[in-house]
């Protein structure tokens, strides 16, 4: 069972990315997923966040308890969600706007500018979905694939190109990001080991 | 009186009543027999198709007549008569449905469904028996008891300002608008024959004397002596500016017939709203009955 | 009761991922529900917008009424007017429909009224599940009754017994509840809509007799009346009043004795055929978690792992709540030590669930007051007591 918050500020698309992650998971990835929103009284801006727990058995307990995936786009959604990171967990930020401190734990950090990204592609309210793409890729959790074949319905028909872009977009700086990370890992194992005959 | 003498009394609108529930509970002097009397004639001098015309009453006096007329007929909740009316029409636009029931029962406990009904222009007939009293739990005090009024709630008299109901229809959207009393008999028959034949909402108030209660609280006679005030104490204004019609205590009261145009029914409006905005995709509503077959 | 085929134009066939707001819009599409009149209220107004979303490509009538009282009238009325109606709301305008709910059960009319629940009392937490209203889907309005109360625990289960709500109240004339609350109402999950040839109906127990020898209460075999509609020239009589089989209004206890046996009656004798349960291991367990809704998949987690220490736990679900399981629970009470019935309310089925223990089985509550569903710690804990 995994656990994940999708969180921001309203009017970032935070509750599609509940949508869109669940709707691949359930439908093509053959997963059970549950997703919950939190509602506020508020429909735009303040904290926003939807949780979606994932098993391959049905989902009994419909909310998150402990997030093993914490995804925050806002920094006031970070410095509400981050503390029930599981110690081991994966935190994802848009790092144009949350200074993260200094990491806890084991939990594993991966940053991208998906608003800048956005804005790159035309458009800022896509933020959310370069923000899936790059969650796929670092996670691992949903194929590309599925996610791709949940987006008509859940993003408007005429806008289903840019979104899709907006998901590569993210998905490639996920890949190049991890790839850079096991590159580091590598590089710092193998300085580990030398530390280590070192002694 | 000989079961033969009586057969020669027949009513001249006992088709359309269910005998078999006469007598009636009206007090001796009460107008609404009078304008059940108006209703039956105008529905037959129409050539709708019977079957077709539904009655609907809520709660109170008035709100028997669906008890008595023989015509599918619905003896609803206290103020939900317009509301349960609404619900009918819609769900079998072929019908012409009439909301028949009083003052406290439309424009008291259920004028939020009567106002907004007018908005609406939902297609319906509602004949409003303004007797300026709830007569039925013993003549309380209503929406519509005119200032100084006795009311067995307002012992020492109305302070209370009452609704104009050919005002509030107006404002609210209502399409059709006509007030009379009781003993405007051919009058009430035809605006009743107008509303019936016209489409949108048509809201008829009739003053009627409620004998038992509201005339003897107010030491105003008997019914007959009553009805005759009202009709003499009436001026017809056609067309009247509806803010001027207010009725006060034994004072003139106007009537005519104050509102009569056309406006799209709640039916047309969503018909011709989808089919612009949605083309083929809409699946137009309302012509055809597929239900029953 | 004839069955049939639903129409396909209001069966959205396919494989959707769902929240239960909307899988009761399209469970009530598919049922061949084309009437719909409400009054917008969190948490369940998500099933009034897809309902006018998707009523104009199917054929049928949304609207939007000025109030709760007025959309309950509007429901009877199109009943009457020959369509399968529903709404949907939650505490608040549940409270306001009370009244004409009565209206509904003397009129003896099919309408399905969805109540998405939430905390209360009075505007309590309009953004939180509860359970609080269950009681009142039984008693709240005034005189006696007999209704029918379904719980789905996910929204595939919204969206099938909505579609067994319609034809329970179609096969009953009465008005039937799907009892859910905010946690499922929001919920995403997989929905499945199978095709229209797969999904069965029940049609209005339409009257086909001689109109001469119409009578709209007079009970036919089955304990339940024929039906006719408003227009086809019948020209019958209903009221709220007490009536006989006229449908005329007759104001003694005869009458009373009779009307009231029948709208109850015809719900009580036939309890054993409208009720669903689901069971697991009730047979051999020393205790039973008796629940309902949301809060039985919640206890799901706390049985699983009293199970795993060992303990012989079983799990009564109760998916049609009202009317209410008593024969079940009197059968397993001598053979179980303890009921846990957890509920997220301070107390409601679980005085049904002692009254049919009878003395026999114990019945620990687990009252949850509302705002979110059980830590199922707090069920497994009762559990551990229950075998002590």
């Amino acid at each position: 069972m995994t656990e994940i918050r999708f969180s921001g500020f309203g009017g970032q698309g935070i509750i599609r990315c509940g949508l869109i992650t669940g709707k691949a998971l359930a439908l093509y990835d053959n997963k059970h997923a549950t997703m919950n929103q939190s509602f506020g009284p508020e429909a735009r801006g303040s904290a926003c966040s939807s949780q979606l727990v994932v098993s391959d058995d049905r989902v009994l307990y419909p909310y998150i308890t402990q997030p093993e995936i914490l995804v925050a786009m806002s920094q006031e959604a970070y410095d509400k969600y981050e503390p029930e990171l599981r110690e081991d967990g994966i935190l994802i930020i848009d790092k144009d706007l949350v200074k993260p401190r200094p990491p806890r734990g084991k939990i594993k950090l991966f940053a991208i500018p998906a608003t800048r990204f956005a804005e790159e592609l035309g458009n800022r309210i896509i933020a959310n979905l370069v923000m899936l793409g790059f969650f796929t890729a670092v996670t691992k959790i949903v194929t590309p694939d599925s996610m791709k074949k949940a987006l008509p319905g859940l993003v408007p028909d005429r806008f289903l190109e840019l979104n899709l872009k907006a998901f590569d977009r993210g998905y490639e700086y996920g890949l190049q990001v991890l790839a850079e990370k096991e590159k580091g890992q590598t590089k710092g194992k193998a300085s580990a080991k030398k530390s280590k005959a070192k002694k | 009186m000989k079961a033969e003498d009586r057969l020669e009394e027949r009513n001249p609108i006992e088709d359309l009543l269910r005998m078999d529930r006469i007598p009636h509970i009206w007090c001796p002097g009460c107008g609404i027999g009078t304008v059940v009397t108006s209703f039956a004639e105008a529905l037959k001098k129409t050539d709708l198709d019977l079957d077709k015309v539904a009655v609907v009453s809520g709660i109170g006096c008035t709100g028997r007549v669906a008890g008595y007329i023989k015509l599918d007929s619905f003896h609803t909740t206290h103020g939900r008569a317009v509301a349960f009316a609404t619900g009918l029409k819609l769900a079998n636009p072929e019908l012409k449905v009439v909301v028949f029931s009083g003052d406290g029962d439309l424009a008291g406990i259920g004028g939020n469904h009567l106002i907004h009904a007018a908005r609406r222009n939902m297609d319906l007939v509602v004949i409003c028996v303004n007797n300026f009293n709830y007569a039925m739990t013993g003549g309380q005090v209503a929406a519509t008891t005119p200032l100084e009024a006795n009311a067995s709630t307002a012992p020492y008299g109305n302070f209370e300002f009452p609704f104009n109901l050919p005002f509030l229809m107006e404002a609210a959207g209502a399409t059709y608008v006509a007030r009379w009393t009781a003993l405007h008999l051919r009058r009430v028959t035809m605006s009743i024959m107008e509303a019936l034949q016209r489409k949108g909402f048509s809201f008829i108030e009739v003053i009627t004397p409620c004998v038992t209660l509201y005339a003897r609280r107010n030491r105003l006679g008997d019914g007959l002596n009553l009805l005759r005030y009202y009709y003499d104490n009436s001026e017809i204004q056609h067309g009247a500016d509806t803010r001027q019609l207010d009725i006060s205590f034994q004072g003139k009261i106007i009537v005519g017939k104050f509102v009569d145009k056309d406006k799209p029914t709640f039916l047309d409006a969503m018909n011709q709203h989808f089919t612009r905005v949605l083309g083929d995709d809409y699946q137009l509503y309302g012509r055809i009955n597929h239900d029953r077959d | 009761m004839k069955k049939v085929k639903a129409d396909p134009k209001g069966v959205l066939t396919g494989v959707h991922y769902l929240d239960g707001d909307y899988a009761i819009a399209e469970g009530a599409l598919a049922a061949g529900c084309r009437f719909f009149a409400g009054y917008p209220i969190t948490p369940s107004t998500e099933t009034a917008e897809r309902f006018a979303a998707r009523i104009p490509k199917v054929g049928g009538v949304f609207i939007q009424m000025e109030d709760e009282l007025g959309s309950i009238a509007a429901l009877i009325g199109a009943a009457w007017g020959g369509k399968k109606a529903m709404t949907v709301t939650s505490g608040p305008g549940f409270s306001l429909m009370q009244e004409n709910i009565g209206l509904a059960c003397m009129m003896e009319t099919p309408l399905v009224i969805a109540n998405v629940q939430r905390g209360g009392p009075s505007t309590g937490l309009p953004t939180l599940a509860g359970q609080q209203d269950i009681m009142q889907a039984r008693w709240g309005s005034h005189g006696d009754y007999e209704v029918i109360a379904l719980a789905p625990d996910s929204p595939q289960e919204c969206f099938d017994l909505t579609i067994e709500a319609f034809n329970l109240a179609e096969t009953y004339r009465v008005p039937t509840f799907i009892m859910t609350d905010e946690c499922v109402g929001h919920m995403h999950e997989k929905v499945v809509i199978p095709p229209a040839e797969e999904i069965e109906v029940v049609e209005r127990k339409w009257y086909t007799g001689p109109k001469d020898k119409y009578l709209p209460y007079k009970l036919d075999k089955d304990g339940i009346p024929f039906m006719v509609k408003a227009g086809d020239g019948y020209r019958f009589h209903t009221t709220g009043l007490t009536h006989d089989e006229r449908g005329y209004p007759v104001i003694n206890a005869e009458c009373q004795d009779w009307c009231v046996r029948h709208l109850c009656d015809k719900i009580r004798k036939n309890a054993d055929k409208i009720i669903i349960l689901e069971e697991d291991e009730t047979d051999t367990a020393e205790v039973i978690v008796l629940s309902y809704g949301i809060t039985s998949r919640v206890a799901t987690r706390a049985v699983q792992k009293a199970r795993d220490e060992g303990i012989k736990v079983g799990t009564l679900r109760l998916i049609t709540v009202w009317p209410f399981a008593e024969k079940r629970i009197r059968e397993l009470a001598p053979k179980v030590a303890a009921f846990v019935v957890p509920e997220i309310n301070y107390g409601q089925i679980v005085f049904e669930v002692e009254r049919c223990a009878a003395g026999q089985a114990k019945v620990i509550h687990v009252p949850h007051c509302g705002g979110w569903v059980h830590n199922p710690e707090d069920i497994y804990k009762a559990i551990k007591e229950a075998v002590k």
